[in-house]
């Protein structure tokens, strides 16, 4: 039987068609030990330290993006939530929603990005499933995938340690991945050099804490809802204000100018290999050193502080000298003419 | 630095005049960009931004939008439409929600990709939602040419156009709000040039000043602003020269004047200004949706408790409005003043909050 | 009311007489868009126009435009690339 160019239902069907995507298309690229006895789930070695366990669901359109692909999205993502919280990563499970009609050339893309982001990160995608639904404008695939990871020692995160004088920083520019994905979207179309920043971060995460310890108090990646977004939940979470500086805050041009076209803050548009990080203010030497001395972190920059304010408020010192505040973004309706 | 020096003789000019000052910054871009760069942080209390009715959608009437809406559930109908006004509410929903139920709505970027859209869609009625200022509608005119000389049957338009000044007129003649002076649009003046605003100033003793969006261009256009009402004068300064000249772009213009011609318009609770809006003219009358579809424009319904129509004449502070942040907010808007992302009430929600910015 | 950014032709593609004008693409630090020139055909390559939805409305001068730029650079502290200089090798 001739295979099919594209996936047809019979994939997910648990017979000869899904041992084959399995065997021919999903092992020779994810395959590691964990992965290849294809078990109903994977044993892992029991760990000193806490677990953390995060998921993530990765719907973006379209699957394929100037800098990255879901895939890549997918995997970065998950190792970036768990970097999140303090804790290196220890293995992966992937669940592959795939609708009737994808290409398996694209499928096999996709594969290939998980099996690259997966393995420069040295973590195993130890268990996984796929299932197939029948065209229903879903954009070809769907993916979930959950991290397990240690805790690492010395590290202890959360808004609540958070206090007036501490430091804001962030490992480089801003804007990056939101208006990447927007150029490719349908009604937009434009061409651009900007490539989505999608990176794993849990070696800058693993050097950032390993140079500040406890003086390292909170990190979050600015993903939907950008810095906006994040410094509005700090300064919520913290009951500390929030303050950044426009003129710190790293943007290359061209996304400065691109979201100036159609009409959106920078400060709202979504990254994917960005941490900001709260360290007290001795910290901050070192932790600004262990950034810049990274590949992910050679533009990273004091962005701000948190200060007393009631209420607890985020706001910006502009460009010009000026003040105002920084509120939560609401989804935008694009494009604009105003 | 520039903006911290025209901040300081801002501040000289409005203390030297010992009174308030209430100024009105007629466009929404301007609205935004005040809060947006920190300009509003350095004014002094005594100098009072009035938002005024230079929101596009803000100013479009209920009964367009309604009548927008009956178009897009026809279903032969591709509405074509730029962003701004997919979540306005109408009477009955937003074109984001009647695209949630299936009707085609297609959200361009150029009224040039409205055109693209019938080419590549024959079987389709393409319908344009032709609104914006004087900046906006030489798109509209050359592109309802393009599609009279391709001879495009399955292009038209619902003419939404407005016109800056008469609207800027009427404020005036009603004479509700008391305004010292005019922030001028800087792009509509790109397109009408700066001596558009002279009858303003000359007629009603009002100073104007066209400004650009950076925070030195608007400091620097207010500061025009004082000096003239320090002086006694009034006149029309051009704190924009980069992009505007004092007639204009006439081709641009004389594109406008082909296609359309001014119009009584309905504003959203002004009621209808003369001539402030653009009709097509009898030679490219085919390309009007309304009489294509035989679809009238509904009344001009306010929703209840609704305040935009003052907010947008500056007679209301969105602060003050009794459903601001409560019953209408961004997530949940009930008039087009806090959906538009250029509306008054949304900007002050967005920036202006919890007296954070000062008024 | 107007969200208008100003960017840099690229090149230049038809012809006047056409109602859309000739088309240019518009480099705006690193993106482009094509923009119709229906109200500035007598823009050449090189100009910076001001670009309102899919049309530019004016040529800007361009040590005005350049001056805005260096505002920027001021403001930034760092070293930008300048407009049509090749994009810089790293983040």
């Amino acid at each position: 039987m001739r295979e099919a160019d594209h996936i047809v239902l019979a994939h997910g069907g648990g017979g000869e068609l899904t041992q084959r995507l399995i065997a021919e298309h999903i092992l020779p690229r994810l395959g590691n030990p964990l992965l290849a006895p294809l078990t109903d789930g994977a044993l892992l070695p029991a760990t000193s330290g806490p677990l953390c366990l995060t998921t993530d669901s990765f719907v973006v359109q379209p699957l394929i993006f100037p800098g990255g692909d879901i895939g890549r999205l997918a995997v970065c993502g998950t190792l970036n939530d768990l970097a999140m919280m303090g804790a290196r990563p220890l293995a992966l499970s992937l669940g592959l929603i795939l609708e009737e009609g994808l290409a398996l050339a694209t499928l096999d893309r996709i594969l290939d990005s998980i099996a690259a982001a997966a393995a420069a990160a040295g973590v195993p995608v130890a268990t996984g499933d796929t299932k197939v639904i029948e065209r229903r404008g879903a954009g070809g695939l769907l993916i979930n995938t959950t991290g397990l990871g240690e805790l690492l020692p010395g590290a202890r995160l959360g808004a609540e340690r958070v206090s007036a004088g501490d430091l804001i920083l962030i490992n480089g520019g801003i804007a990056e991945h939101g208006l990447a994905v927007l150029s490719v979207r349908e009604h937009l179309e434009f061409a651009t050099d900007l490539t989505s920043d999608v990176a794993a971060l849990d070696s800058l995460v693993a050097a950032l804490v390993g140079a500040c310890g406890e003086e390292l108090k909170f990190l979050r990646d600015p993903t939907r809802g950008g810095l906006a977004g994040l410094v509005c939940d700090l300064a919520a979470a913290s009951g500390v204000g929030v303050e950044l500086d426009e003129r710190a805050i790293p943007i290359l041009p061209v996304a400065r100018a691109t979201a100036e076209l159609l009409g959106l803050d920078p400060l709202a548009v979504a990254n994917e290999g960005k941490l900001v990080a709260v360290v007290s203010p001795a910290a901050a030497p070192a932790a600004l050193a262990a950034l810049r001395a990274h590949p992910l972190g050679a533009r990273a920059a004091l962005i701000g502080r948190l200060r007393p304010a009631a209420p607890p408020l985020a706001e910006l010192l502009t460009r010009g000298g000026g003040r105002r505040l920084i509120s939560r973004p609401y989804g935008e309706d694009l494009p604009r003419i105003c | 630095m520039a903006a911290a020096a025209l901040a300081a003789e801002i501040a000289d000019l409005v203390a030297a005049r010992g009174r308030p000052v209430t100024l009105m910054e007629v466009c929404g871009t301007h609205t935004v960009s005040l809060f947006r760069s920190g300009a509003r942080s350095l004014l002094p209390r005594s100098l009072r931004l009035l938002s005024g009715p230079g929101c596009p959608v803000c100013v479009t009437s209920q009964g367009y939008l309604d009548a927008a809406c009956a178009l897009a559930r026809r279903p032969e109908v591709i509405l074509a439409t730029y962003g701004d006004m997919m979540r306005v509410p109408g009477s009955s929903g937003s074109l984001e929600r009647l695209r949630g139920e299936g009707a085609r709505v297609a959200v361009v970027y150029s009224a040039r990709d409205a055109l693209r859209l019938a080419r590549e869609r024959s079987a389709a009625e393409v319908v344009f939602l032709a609104v914006g200022f004087e900046t906006t509608a030489p798109a509209t005119a050359a592109v309802v040419l393009a599609a009279a000389a391709e001879g495009r049957e399955n292009f038209s338009i619902l003419a939404g156009h407005k016109l800056v000044i008469p609207a800027m007129a009427a404020l005036l003649e009603g004479g509700e709000v008391p305004v010292d002076g005019f922030l001028c649009p800087g792009h509509v003046s790109v397109v009408i040039g700066a001596e558009a605003f002279r009858p303003i100033a000359e007629r009603y003793g009002k100073p104007c000043a066209v400004a650009g969006f950076e925070l030195e261009g608007m400091l620097a256009g207010i500061r025009a602003l004082l000096a003239q009402l320090a002086a006694g004068e009034a006149r029309v300064d051009n704190a924009y020269g980069a992009a505007v000249s004092a007639a204009g772009n006439a081709l641009a213009w004389e594109t406008v004047a082909r296609v359309f011609e001014p119009a009584d318009d309905a504003w959203r609770a002004m009621g209808t200004i003369p001539a402030s809006g653009l009709a097509l003219r009898a030679a490219y009358r085919r390309f009007d949706a309304r009489e294509r579809f035989g679809v009238a424009f509904g009344p001009d319904v306010q929703p209840p408790g609704c305040l935009c129509g003052e907010v947008i004449q500056g007679k209301v502070h969105p602060p003050d409005c009794a459903l601001f942040g409560t019953g209408c907010t961004p997530l949940a808007p009930i008039g087009p003043c806090m959906v538009s992302s250029e509306g008054s009430c949304a900007a002050w929600h967005r920036y202006g909050r919890l007296g954070a910015t000062p008024d | 009311m107007c969200l208008a950014v100003p960017g840099k032709i690229l090149d230049i593609a038809g012809v006047p007489s056409d109602p859309l004008g000739p088309m240019a693409t518009v480099d705006f630090q690193g993106s482009r868009l094509e923009a119709s020139l229906a109200m500035t055909p007598e823009a050449q390559p090189g100009d910076w126009v001001l670009v309102h939805a899919g049309f530019a409305l004016t040529v800007l001068d361009e040590a005005e435009a350049l001056r805005t730029w260096d505002m920027l650079r001021e403001a930034l502290g760092e070293e930008l690339p300048l407009p049509g200089a090749p994009p810089a090798g790293e983040v």
